[in-house]
């Protein structure tokens, strides 16, 4: 039985991953935006790292570094667009889920292995360009040896799925919001302020940059940023991965309390 | 200040939406109305459809109110980044918080107002797949005015309130001698800059009539160019500001006007009356993005796809 | 019918539209091809007609209509509709000609099906009197007088294309051109839509071209049918030419769950079009459809299936069966 659900959810992933693939045009217009930005962010954060040396922790190399792994990760950690559960929001809305619960399938890993799919495929497609591209022109301070990146790599899975975890949770509030757009619109802004997106959290000043850091959005880009930077080492890149890690521990368990009360609610209206 | 820039639709939209009216000068060449008969009816028809979409809109005011808010929080993000910045920082690029407020409130109020009366114009390439732009072939009025009136959304005042928000908070701070000159110069470089990204969103679309998967690259030169122009040239490469003068002259939506509103140097050492050339290019990227839309359209109805 | 009888209102000589298309040909190569979309066709519908236009999918159907609205630029011929050249007056035709494409409504989504008249009456400047008087007629004869206030979002597919056929009739249209207008329609639909556009026909004189798969359309509407093919006429006369091309064959439309290759192997049946997960299988109009869903089903992952009635197309293939140069 385990190993036909491995396969099962091997072939959701694997599918997921090629239909991304297909979506060239998209993907290039990403890399082109993505960089795009990426030179504008740089030069600001050069003006202000020249202002204030180490703001943050950060040398200039590091801070460089930041903006191009936040552009790199902007998809594959679906900052700022539902990723695939748009898709399933769209299928609450429609009633059609009706038909997913009655899979022989568990619906979270299901939609869990179609994210990782598409965020695989993404990071190659939209994270490599623009992150080579930032580094031709660019000092960063990239890791020298594979232990690191490969550790990056382990971060940037654990982003992804608390990202998706909360996309989830978001999604499957349509069963009972009317309308889910709004909902989807705050989390949407929440996740690229809190994320690290607009401005690393490093930055933030006084006790609502400490707090800021404790929330579930900063294991989806400051971590793993950190990480690959060389901020992170050590006993605090322990506790980076592990704090991502009860994070998405966490947000999938919330998830199935909350999907096992969305299945019931469909069950007794009778689907 | 909030009725200057709200007010301006009309207006931006005339210049934005009146070159590239003349879609019929392609090969509807003989007959038709006169080219100022025809802007008339092109602004009339945007209008109509324009008041359609409104009241479209309205049929769900909740889901209004919310997208309009997050519209406004959305582009509001930018600057609370910037402001997080000077909370660490007194000058940035040799600019004050209310230097860099007034930038940030110019280009957001232009891309603002282009946005609302444009923006949805990158649909063009999904009406082009979807063959529903043959719909609006059929109908006794310009196409321009139809595409730009199309999907028109309202809830993009959210992005116009945040901009003129932030820059009227800058105002009264600048270390500047107002005069009416100077006065004036604030809502003339809005609606400047409200033409020029038109014109970006008109190129953007009749772009779109060769590629039509394209649209997400024109947010490049429109969400990008408005990211950049909100910090100060001088926190730029010497080759980008050169290059967003010369090549794609944003620097005209308020780089220039505002250095010279400012009293600062240009950082390409230009002579100050290049900073008066705004509407001048305007009207000449107007006019090259009206031309890039008829040959779009004309190529459009030779190949049908 | 009215008017002088020798009015053509559609004239068309040796019309042509030669697309230039790009294929690939090997990895990287890419090569121009010309595709003839319409090659040459020539015709003329006299004011008050109602003809049917017919033809398999790609055959320049709607090349040749989007060529007569204006949409399309001709690549050689002449075309006039009304006395108006389309390539050149778009616009100025517009407002004598209706379309209704079948499967893409004009009407506003959110607003109450009313509303869309209005833009019409602005957007076309319908004098009021004439604009009061279509709108009384189209809803008396359209049964559209409950409908107006409704938001077109809530209206049926029979409801919405009545509701688009009256909008492209407002402003006195002396063309109209149908595209499928009984698509998907309900028999009560359809046969209410085919009165309706009879009774245009016969009191305002309105020529009517009319695009369809549906055969019924036709034998109700229409006395004269051209068929096109391959971009060029290939039948102009009385339908009766037409019938006797016989009976056809049924397509079965499977939705499998992945890519596949052809479905193989299943008696009485031969796929004849694969488009990703899609499959196309054509098997004899009289044989049951039942054992070969079963025969599918069962070694295949079927996720939908539709049978499909033999249509025009399968009538148009016939009739190329029977010999292409002695339809003419």
């Amino acid at each position: 039985m385990r190993g036909s659900a491995e396969v099962l959810y091997t072939a959701v992933a694997a599918g997921s991953f090629r239909r991304y693939a297909t979506y060239r045009t998209a993907t290039v217009a990403g890399v082109v935006t993505n960089t795009v930005f990426g030179f504008i962010v740089a030069y600001t954060y050069i003006a202000l790292w020249h202002e204030r040396p180490h703001l943050g922790g950060y040398d200039q190399a590091q801070a460089m570094t930041f903006v191009w792994t936040g552009q790199a990760l902007l998809a594959v950690s679906a900052l700022m667009s539902g990723g695939n559960l748009d898709e399933l929001q769209e299928r609450i809305r429609t009633g059609d889920i009706a038909v997913d619960l009655y899979r022989p399938a568990d619906l979270q890993l299901w939609w869990l292995a179609a994210d990782l799919g598409r965020a695989g495929l993404q990071l190659i497609g939209r994270g490599v360009v623009p992150m080579a591209v930032g580094a031709l022109v660019f000092p960063l301070a990239l890791p020298g040896e594979a232990l690191t990146w490969c550790v990056f790599l382990l971060s940037v899975l654990l982003a992804v799925v608390v990202s998706f975890a909360l996309r989830y949770l978001v999604a499957l509030a349509s069963f009972w919001l009317l309308d889910g757009a709004g909902l989807s619109l705050i989390s949407g802004l929440a996740c690229m302020f809190f994320s690290g997106m607009v401005l690393p959290l490093r930055v933030f000043p006084g006790d609502f940059g400490h707090f800021v850091q404790l929330l579930p959005w900063a294991s989806m880009l400051q971590v793993p940023a950190d990480v690959l930077l060389g901020a992170r080492t050590g006993g605090a890149l322990l506790r980076g991965l592990a704090f991502q890690a009860g994070w998405a521990v966490a947000l999938l368990a919330l998830g199935r309390l909350v999907q096992r009360a969305a299945t019931r609610k469909v069950v007794v209206q009778g689907g | 200040m909030v009725s200057g820039p709200v007010a301006g639709p009309s207006a931006a939209g005339g210049a934005a939406a009146g070159g590239p009216a003349t879609d019929r000068g392609g090969p509807d060449g003989g007959g038709g109305p006169s080219r100022g008969a025809a802007l008339a009816q092109g602004l009339r028809a945007y209008g109509l459809i324009v008041r359609m979409w409104v009241r479209s809109t309205l049929a769900y005011r909740t889901s209004f109110v919310m997208t309009a808010v997050g519209n406004f929080a959305a582009s509001g993000l930018d600057f609370v980044a910037i402001m997080l910045m000077f909370s660490q920082i007194d000058t940035l690029g040799g600019f004050a918080l209310p230097e860099v407020a007034l930038l940030y409130g110019t280009s957001s109020s232009s891309l603002g107002l282009a946005d609302l009366l444009l923006g949805s114009m990158s649909r063009l390439g999904q009406r082009i797949r979807d063959g529903t732009l043959d719909t609006l072939l059929l109908r006794p009025v310009p196409v321009f005015a139809q595409v730009a009136a199309d999907r028109f959304a309202l809830r993009r005042l959210g992005r116009i309130t945040q901009g003129v928000l932030v820059l009227g908070w800058s105002l009264p701070q600048l270390d500047v001698a107002w005069t009416a000159g100077r006065i004036l110069l604030v809502p003339l470089m809005v609606l400047c800059g409200a033409a020029i990204y038109g014109a970006v969103y008109t190129a953007g679309a009749a772009f779109q009539f060769w590629a039509q998967d394209a649209a997400e690259v024109q947010n490049s030169f429109t969400y990008g160019g408005n990211a950049m122009l909100q910090y100060p040239p001088t926190v730029f490469s010497k080759e980008l500001v050169r290059g967003v003068t010369f090549v794609i002259p944003l620097a005209f939506v308020n780089w220039l006007p505002a250095l010279l509103l400012l009293g600062r140097p240009d950082p390409l050492g230009l002579p100050g009356w290049v900073a008066f050339l705004g509407p001048a290019v305007a009207g000449v990227m107007g006019a090259g993005a009206g031309l890039a839309w008829r040959y779009g359209l004309r190529a459009y109805r030779s190949t049908g796809s | 019918m009215s008017g002088t009888a020798a009015e053509q209102l559609i004239e068309m000589d040796g019309v042509e539209k030669v697309f230039s298309v790009r294929r690939k040909e090997g990895r990287l190569r890419r090569v121009r091809h010309e595709v003839r979309a319409v090659d040459g066709i020539t015709f003329r519908v006299p004011r008050g007609e109602m003809v049917g236009y017919i033809g398999p999918n790609g055959a320049g159907k709607s090349t040749t209509i989007k060529m007569l609205t204006g949409i399309l630029v001709p690549s050689g011929g002449r075309l006039r509709v009304a006395g108006i050249d389309p390539a050149r007056e778009r616009t100025r035709l517009a407002r004598r000609i209706g379309v209704v494409f079948g499967q893409r409504t004009t009407l506003w989504w959110d607003l109450p099906l009313k509303d869309s008249y209005e833009l019409v009456r602005r957007m076309y400047r319908v004098p009021d009197a004439r604009y009061r008087d279509n709108l009384a007629r189209c809803v008396e004869l359209l049964d559209l007088a409950p409908l107006l206030d409704v938001p077109v979002r809530q209206l049926s597919l029979g409801q919405r294309m009545r509701g688009d056929i009256a909008a492209a009739l407002l402003h006195d249209p002396e063309v109209l051109y149908l595209d499928e207008p009984t698509i998907g329609l309900d028999v009560v639909s359809k046969a209410k839509v085919r009165e309706f556009l009879r009774e245009v026909n016969a009191e305002r004189g309105t020529t009517v071209l009319l695009t369809t798969h549906d055969l019924t359309d036709i034998e109700q509407l229409c006395r004269r049918v051209m068929v096109i093919d391959h971009g060029r006429l290939v039948y102009d006369g009385r339908l009766d030419g037409l019938r006797a091309a016989g009976e056809g064959e049924r397509t079965l439309v499977v939705d499998l769950a992945r890519e596949l290759p052809p479905i193989e192997g299943v008696p009485g049946a031969r796929t004849v079009k694969v488009a990703g997960p899609r499959q196309w299988l054509v098997f004899p109009a009289g044989q049951s459809a039942a054992p070969l869903v079963a025969a599918v089903a069962e070694r295949y992952p079927l996720v939908d299936l539709s049978v499909r009635e033999p249509d025009i197309e399968d009538v148009i293939a016939k009739l190329y069966a029977g010999g292409r140069g002695g339809v003419m």
